[in-house]
C-alpha cells in the first residue's frame, strides 16, 4: 500500500500524534505520569491530554527554563515527567537546565523535543533545532533519540516512562508511513533498526529522514545498488557494533539527518569508524553550515538532498556508478 | 535545642567553614560565613530533615541555590550526620566528591547547584510535587541576592504563585555585595519585597543573624495561606570575622595562616562570651 494512501486513509499518523495518544494510554493506568508544557499544548496536541488528565498536566507559560526546572524538581519527587516543548527552544534555551537540572543531577525527566529539526519550515530559523543533536551528544547522562515512524515513537515514548535516567526525544509533525509493514522488532534505546539488508551501501538514517533513505534504497535497487537501511533512533549511546557490521560489510557508509552535518549522527559514526580503524567511503548528509533555504520541511530537504532523489545520486557518486 | 546550643553551633560552624577552606586553599568565605546562621536554624529547628529520614518522600527538602556557599552546607551535613567531618578534609582535592558546589554524591545534597538561578525553578517543581500527592513536607531555597537577575528566578516566582505554593519558602541572603562590587551598584535588584509582593508572594524581612528571630520567621510559615514564601535575610558578607565583614575580597578570599589563627580566636572569643542568660 503506497504511503500517500495510507495517509488519505487515516492509517499514518504523525508522530506527534502518536506520542500524544501514547501518554494518554501511559496516563490511565499510572497516575504519576506528568506532562509540564510551556504553552505548547497545542503544538503538542496535548489539549486533550490536558482535558482528561488535568491533575496530571502542569503548564508552565513561555518559560523553557522553568519548564525544566519544575520538570526536575517533579521528577526529584518520583514522577514521571514529559517536559514538552519545541525542540528549537527547549534545547537552546534551556540548555543549561538540561545539563545541570536534568542531566547532571540524574533527575530522570523525558525532554521532550516538538516539532523538531526544519518541520516549522518556513517559520525561519528560529524555530529549527539542528544543533540539539550536537549539543546533547557533548551532555553526559542523557539518552538522545529520534524515532522514526509511528511504531518507534511509541515504543520509545513507552520506555521513556521506564527509564529512570534522562531521555530526549525529539520528532516532527508531518505523517510518517511506516518503515516496515510488520513490526515485530525489539525496540531498545541504543539498537539500530535494520529495514532493509544490502551489501553495497549502508544508509544509516535518523528521525524523519529514514523514510526518503528507504525510498532511495528502492531506487537504488532498480540500478543493481543493494542498500542496507538503518534507522539509527538512537543517536547517544551509538550502536557502535552494528556500525562496525554494516562498515565492515558495506562499501560505503552514508548517513543521513534532518540536522546540522556537524556534531551529529554523522560525525558520531565517523568518529567511531575512524578510531577503530575501519575506513570506508563516507558521506555525511544533512543541512550545511548555513541557515537554511526558505521553504517548507520539503522544500528544505529537496534543497539539501534529504530525499530520494539526493540520497540516491550521492550513493551512486560514492560508489562510482 | 536551646537558644545558646543553637549559638554555640553558630560559632562552631563559623570555625569549620574557615577550617576546611584554609586546608583547601579554596572555598567561598564571605557568602558562606553570611549565610550559616539560616543553615543552622533551618537545620536544627525548622527542617525534618536527617540521615535517617533522608531517603523517605515526606522528608522537608533544602535546595542551595547559591551552591558556591558549600562550605557552609557542608559542615552542617556533617554535624547533622550525614557524613564524618573528616571527610571534609578531601575538600577540593584530586578525587573528592566534597567539590566546590553541592553535588549528590555527597549524603544530605538533595540537587546538584552551582549555575545560578535553578534553585528556585526545581524548589517550585518539588513543591508541585507535593501538592500533588497532598504531602505535608516543605521545601526551602537559599538565593543569594546577586544571582537575583537570573531570569529564571522570575519565571519561578511566577510559577509559584500561579500554583499556590505555600509550601515553598524562599530566602534571600541579602549581604549586599557580589564579587565585582556592592549589588546595588552592578545590577540594582532593590526593591526585593516589592517585586516579590507584586509577583504573589508574601514577604518577611529578618535580621538573617539573629538566631531567635530566623526561629520565629521560620516558625510562622506559611505566612499567608495560598502564597509562595520569601524571607528577606538581612545578612553581613564575612560575618564574625572583623575583618571580613563586608569586605568584597572575602568573597572567595581564603586566608593566611595569621589571618586564619585571628579568625579563629576571635570566634574562641565569642564562644566564651556568651551570655549565661541564654
Amino acid at each position: 500500500m503506497g504511503a500517500v494512501t495510507e495517509i488519505e486513509q487515516g492509517k499514518v499518523k504523525a508522530n506527534l500524534d502518536v506520542f500524544s495518544n501514547t501518554l494518554q494510554d501511559l496516563a490511565q493506568h499510572d497516575r504519576d505520569i506528568i506532562v509540564v508544557t510551556s504553552d505548547s499544548r497545542g503544538s503538542g496536541k496535548l489539549a486533550p491530554f490536558g482535558q482528561k488528565f488535568s491533575a496530571q498536566h502542569i503548564e508552565v507559560g513561555i518559560a523553557e527554563q522553568n519548564l525544566i526546572g519544575v520538570a526536575a524538581g517533579l521528577a526529584s519527587c518520583g514522577k514521571k515527567v514529559f517536559a514538552v516543548s519545541p525542540a528549537c527552544f527547549l534545547t537552546a534555551r534551556a540548555l543549561e537546565q538540561i545539563k545541570n537540572d536534568v542531566a547532571y543531577s540524574d533527575n530522570p525527566v523525558k525532554v521532550i523535543g516538538i516539532s523538531a529539526g526544519v518541520s516549522y519550515g518556513a517559520l525561519g530559523s528560529t524555530h529549527h533545532s539542528l544543533h540539539d543533536f550536537a549539543a546533547l551528544r557533548a551532555i553526559n547522562n542523557i539518552i538522545v533519540v529520534a524515532p522514526a515512524d509511528n511504531f518507534e515513537t511509541e515504543k520509545a515514548i513507552q520506555l521513556a516512562a521506564k527509564t529512570d535516567h534522562p531521555v530526549y526525544i525529539r520528532f516532527g509533525k508531518k505523517a510518517m508511513p511506516p518503515l516496515k509493514e510488520v513490526n515485530d522488532d525489539v525496540f531498545e534505546f541504543g539498537k539500530g533498526r535494520v529495514i532493509t539488508e544490502g551489501n553495497d551501501v549502508a544508509i544509516i538514517a535518523t528521525g524523519e529522514t529514514v523514510y526518503p533513505a528507504l525510498q532511495a534504497a528502492k531506487k537504488l535497487q532498480e540500478q543493481n545498488i543493494a542498500a542496507t537501511v538503518v534507522s539509527m533512533h538512537t543517536i547517544k549511546p551509538l550502536d557502535a557494533s552494528l556500525l562496525a557490521e554494516l562498515a565492515n560489510k558495506c562499501k560505503a557508509v552514508v548517513t543521513v539527518e534532518e540536522h546540522s552535518v556537524y556534531g551529529g549522527l554523522g560525525e558520531a559514526c565517523a568518529s567511531y569508524l575512524m578510531q577503530r580503524n575501519i575506513f570506508k567511503s563516507f558521506r555525511i548528509i544533512g543541512i550545511p553550515d548555513e541557515y537554511t533555504v526558505t521553504g517548507s520541511q520539503q522544500d528544505i530537504f529537496n534543497h539539501y538532498g534529504i530525499s530520494e532523489e539526493g540520497i540516491a545520486k550521492e550513493v551512486m557518486q560514492l560508489l562510482n556508478r | 535545642m536551646t537558644e545558646k546550643e543553637l549559638i554555640k553551633k553558630s560559632i562552631e560552624y563559623r570555625k569549620n567553614i574557615l577550617k576546611y577552606i584554609f586546608h583547601a586553599n579554596a572555598g567561598h568565605t564571605g557568602g558562606s560565613l553570611s549565610c550559616i546562621d539560616i543553615l543552622n536554624v533551618l537545620y536544627n529547628h525548622v527542617m525534618n530533615v536527617s540521615p535517617e529520614n533522608f531517603k523517605s518522600t515526606d522528608r522537608d527538602r533544602y535546595i542551595q541555590s547559591k551552591g558556591h556557599s558549600v562550605e557552609a552546607l557542608f559542615v552542617v551535613l556533617a554535624d547533622k550526620g550525614f557524613f564524618p567531618e573528616s571527610d571534609l578534609k578531601t575538600l577540593c582535592k584530586y578525587g573528592s566528591h566534597y567539590i566546590g558546589h553541592p553535588t549528590r554524591k555527597v549524603n544530605g545534597v538533595e540537587q546538584n547547584t552551582g549555575a545560578l538561578g535553578h534553585g528556585l525553578p526545581i524548589s517550585a517543581g518539588t513543591a508541585i510535587g507535593a501538592k500533588l500527592d497532598n504531602k505535608k513536607f516543605r521545601v526551602f531555597t537559599l538565593l543569594g541576592d546577586g544571582e537575583l537577575p537570573e531570569g529564571s528566578n522570575w519565571e519561578a516566582a511566577l510559577i509559584a504563585s500561579h500554583y499556590k505554593l505555600d509550601n515553598l519558602c524562599a530566602i534571600i541572603d541579602y549581604n549586599k555585595l557580589q564579587i565585582t562590587g556592592p549589588t546595588a551598584e552592578v545590577c540594582n535588584t532593590d526593591p526585593i519585597d516589592a517585586k516579590f509582593e507584586s509577583f504573589g508572594w508574601t514577604v518577611r524581612h529578618v535580621d538573617g543573624h539573629d538566631l531567635n528571630k530566623l526561629k520565629e520567621t521560620f516558625d510562622s510559615l506559611p505566612f499567608t495561606v495560598g502564597k509562595p514564601n520569601l524571607v528577606i535575610a538581612h545578612t553581613v558578607k564575612g560575618k564574625g570575622i572583623s575583618y571580613m565583614e563586608n569586605v568584597i575580597k572575602w568573597h572567595h578570599g581564603v586566608p593566611s595562616e595569621k589571618q586564619y589563627e585571628d579568625a579563629i580566636s576571635e570566634l574562641d572569643n565569642a564562644m566564651i562570651t556568651i551570655p549565661d542568660d541564654f
